[in-house]
């Protein structure tokens, strides 16, 4: 058995990941593993911006970004984690512009902003300029910009490696399983602490802005090593996603002046939120779409609605959208200076995750013991909870960064007091279990045609509007495809270099396991909040499901839900209007 | 319509050399070489090998050589391509073939570290962000895009002939910071650039622009790079 040891064994290589590893790079023994090169992250998909309250082009308040992302969040956001989210903000910002981060600039020469959905002045009076970008490629901008650093401090990256399995035993966190892809071998990391850093699962849709790394894979390991998952029902479907191809326009095509019209002609989101307009949070724009499409006010009658930018002209368009006119250009053959442009919402982001305290402390009983100790996470594959039922666009760049920064910290603390546990008897065990399964399979069933019902399945009843019957429905139709995807054979035999088949087999199990949570967390929650919509429940119910939920794995592999309180104080809930 | 690919295989472990194997897929002419690829691996060959992740021409992972040009395969669609003749997918060149599509990227990345690739500021940074004017900012607008896909140091016949040479990928990025107002690095990195295997090394054949998915004008920069090494004091 071979068996590698670091300090810390961080998975994943996006800005959470990094920014972590960037924490321990001079004093530890600290490793990046990653199924792609670090540059590669799906971090660098993140156009629009990073929030931070800095008022470089008008007055800005820490207070009113706190507001926003707490009512953005539908009121399920732990209002002391986005305190610290909304404080340490501009420091964050900062610090990534003095590692060379490009930003675009303002006349002064600082920090540009822009407006983006549900960031306001005043608590809600009108948008504010409040992301900092670099032209539409922010995420690139940063993620750039902390690869560059890794290499500077030599940071030690694994890249083409997937992880296989979380070694947690008595509440200690041992290390993790990997498989490298270059060899086809399984290897074991020994480490004091680990952390996940492996981003969402979008790949569980059929209209997704995510990558096609996006499958779950860190939620699913953790969650079947008996961490449990919080406020997975909790998902966001971006408002504009290029029709059919889900790829992101994003959010600061509106911010830029961008307006959305429908089949009529009609700006309608005047209808939904007179005040912001465009500039709702998302999870509100994304239902005003979706209405406006069922209720037949789509273009033709389709499933899209047209973005105008027409009138922001060429030189706007050009300075501060290129990617975004690039884009529509390669895969519509359309000029958006010229022409408006067909989207729909496309899946996007997932509010809920490994829960974790604002140290990325993971916690398994949703309290702030120390019950499975070494073991961290950040960015969109954990919970803090910031982002609540609905996360704010921009906020995510800002948590990736800044969580992982913190969890990056709080390893350092760690490993100052940690020993290196002894590894489980047998660490391999469950992985090897795993791959014998897909030996032993009939076969006669594809990954491919069990992924697409799934994307198909995940679309049609746990989408932006669902109802007891669909998501049943949903359910019972889930289970006839765990059962044909335990036909699947994949290639698994050992040596062969990068495997994609095996390594695909391996993601859509998680994906499948990743669905059914979502939807089993989505069937209990009878109440519509953030970007959890129910037809059946169209109210928000405060005095039922004012809770986080946690979905943890039974030894029979059935899901059992329980709840933990919400963290208020500050802001009192109320109807959320724009 | 049915287009067909001619894809080279390669598998390391078993073959002596590359071969090609044809294979037929029912297309529309907006689909991406990319989706086509996906229909060869999902319906029809699990084994085919090829690295992708965001699938729209920001992670930089597809870049492949599609019909003799380095292209990234999801940003490439059939229309681009005359699909009435096979369309034949290759590696990136000059690079060790990990399996099929999938190469070895640690000397493009080798390359990129020896330029020093971070910002080196000798001041110590102000309380909030340093200043740079947006005029500033545009000189290192086009190659701050680059996203690492490798298309252009493999296209690049200058790195051919002499494997040691940085490539357009490692200029471009030396570029970046030493155009960057920000930066105090200029004199170290260009000890780095002025060197046999550095910038001039670049014969200005222009292989790397017509590549780069981005449509960043390489040459230029690497011009830029050859005058401030030309016109600085020794």
């Amino acid at each position: 058995m071979s068996v590698i040891r670091h300090d810390v064994i961080i998975v994943g290589a996006g800005l959470a990941g990094s920014m972590a590893a960037l924490q321990l790079a001079d004093k530890y023994d600290v490793a990046v593993l990653a199924k792609c090169y670090p540059a590669q992250s799906h971090s660098s998909a993140a156009q629009g911006g990073i929030a931070a309250a800095i008022g470089n082009m008008e007055e800005d308040r820490l207070h009113w970004h706190w507001f926003d992302t707490v009512k953005g969040g539908d009121y399920l956001t732990d209002q002391d984690a986005a305190k610290i989210l909304v404080h340490e903000a501009p420091e964050i910002v900062y610090e990534m512009e003095h590692m060379g981060c490009p930003f675009s600039r303002n006349a002064e020469g600082k920090i540009a902003q822009r407006k983006f959905g549900g960031h306001t002045r005043n608590y809600g009076e009108a948008p504010v300029l409040r992301a900092c970008f670099s032209a539409d490629r922010t995420g690139h901008a940063l993620l750039h910009t902390l690869f560059e650093q890794l290499v500077k401090y030599n940071v030690h990256v694994y890249p083409d490696w997937v992880l296989a399995d979380l070694l947690i035993e008595d509440g200690v966190c041992r290390g993790i399983v990997a498989w490298n892809m270059r060899d086809g071998e399984l290897h074991v990391f020994h480490a004091k602490a680990v952390m996940f850093a492996t981003g969402g699962g979008g790949q569980a849709f059929l209209i997704t802005s995510n990558a096609f790394a996006n499958t779950g894979d860190g939620l699913v390991v953790a969650y079947n090593a008996g961490v449990p998952l919080q406020d997975m029902e909790f998902f966001q479907f971006h408002p504009t996603g290029i029709w059919q191809r889900g790829i992101l326009l994003t959010e600061g095509c509106r911010g830029e002046g961008g307006t959305l019209i429908n089949d009529q002609g009609e700006r309608f989101m005047e209808k939904y939120s007179p005040k912001l307009l465009e500039l709702a949070p998302r999870d509100l724009v994304t239902r005003s779409i979706t209405t406006e499409i069922l209720e037949g006010r789509g273009i033709g009658g389709k499933d899209y609605v047209y973005l105008d930018m027409r009138h922001l002209g060429a030189k706007k368009i050009m300075e501060r959208l290129p990617d975004v006119h690039s884009f529509i250009l390669t895969y519509l053959g359309m000029d958006c200076i010229k022409e408006p442009v067909p989207i729909q919402p496309t899946a996007h982001y997932m509010m809920g995750g490994i829960p974790v305290d604002v140290d990325g402390q993971a916690k398994i009983n949703g309290d702030k013991t120390r019950d499975c100790a070494g073991f961290f996470a950040a960015g969109e594959c954990s919970c803090v909870s910031v982002h609540g039922a609905n996360r704010l666009g921009t906020n995510s760049l800002l948590e990736a960064a800044l969580f992982g920064k913190r969890a990056g910290r709080q390893m350092a603390e760690w490993l100052h007091e940690a020993t290196l546990a002894p590894l489980p008897a047998d660490p391999m065990g469950r992985f090897r279990e795993r791959i014998e399964r897909f030996k032993a399979a009939p076969g006669g069933e594809t990954q491919g045609a069990v992924r697409r019902d799934l994307k198909h399945l995940m679309r049609e009843h746990c989408g932006v509007y669902r109802t007891r019957e669909l998501l049943q429905e949903g359910l019972e139709q889930l289970r006839e495809l765990k059962a044909r995807f335990s036909r699947i054979r994949p290639a698994t035999n050992n040596g062969r270099p990068y495997n994609l088949d095996l390594k695909e087999t391996i993601e859509l199990e998680n994906t499948l396991t990743y669905a059914e949570v979502m939807m089993t967390g989505a069937l209990a929650r009878e109440e519509t909040r953030g970007g959890h919509a129910r037809r059946d429940f169209p109210k928000r119910d405060d005095v039922n499901w004012m809770k986080h939920t946690l979905a943890h794995k039974q030894p029979d592999g059935t899901i059992r839900l329980s709840y933990s309180p919400v963290a208020l104080g500050e802001f009192e809930p109320m109807e959320r209007k724009y | 319509m049915k287009i067909r690919f001619k894809i080279q295989r390669f598998d390391p472990t078993k073959d002596k050399k590359p071969h090609y194997q044809t294979y037929e897929v029912e297309a529309a002419e907006t689909d991406r070489v990319l989706d086509c690829l996906h229909t060869i691996l999902w319906e029809q060959d699990g084994s085919l090998a090829f690295r992708r992740s965001c699938s729209h021409g920001v992670c930089g992972s597809d870049a492949m050589r599609i019909n003799r040009t380095n292209r990234l395969a999801c940003q490439t669609l059939v229309k681009d391509l005359r699909w009435r003749r096979p369309i034949i997918i290759e590696p990136l060149p000059y690079l060790p073939i990990i399996r099929d599509l999938v190469v070895d990227m640690a000397d493009f990345f080798s390359k990129y570290e020896v330029i020093k690739p971070y910002l080196i500021a000798k001041t110590p940074p102000p309380p909030t962000e340093r200043l740079q004017s947006p005029e500033e900012r545009a000189l290192i607008d086009e190659a701050a895009k680059c996203i690492l896909c490798g298309a252009c140091t493999t296209s690049c016949p200058s790195n051919w002939a002499n494997p040691h040479y940085l490539g357009p990928a490692a200029l471009l990025k030396a570029y970046r910071f030493i155009f960057d107002s920000r930066d105090d690095g200029a004199a170290e990195r260009l000890d780095v650039l002025d060197d046999q295997h550095g910038l001039w090394r670049c014969h200005t054949i222009f292989n790397c622009v017509e590549v780069c998915p981005k449509e960043i004008n390489v040459t230029w920069h690497i011009a830029q790079l050859k005058k401030a090494a030309a016109l600085r004091e020794t």
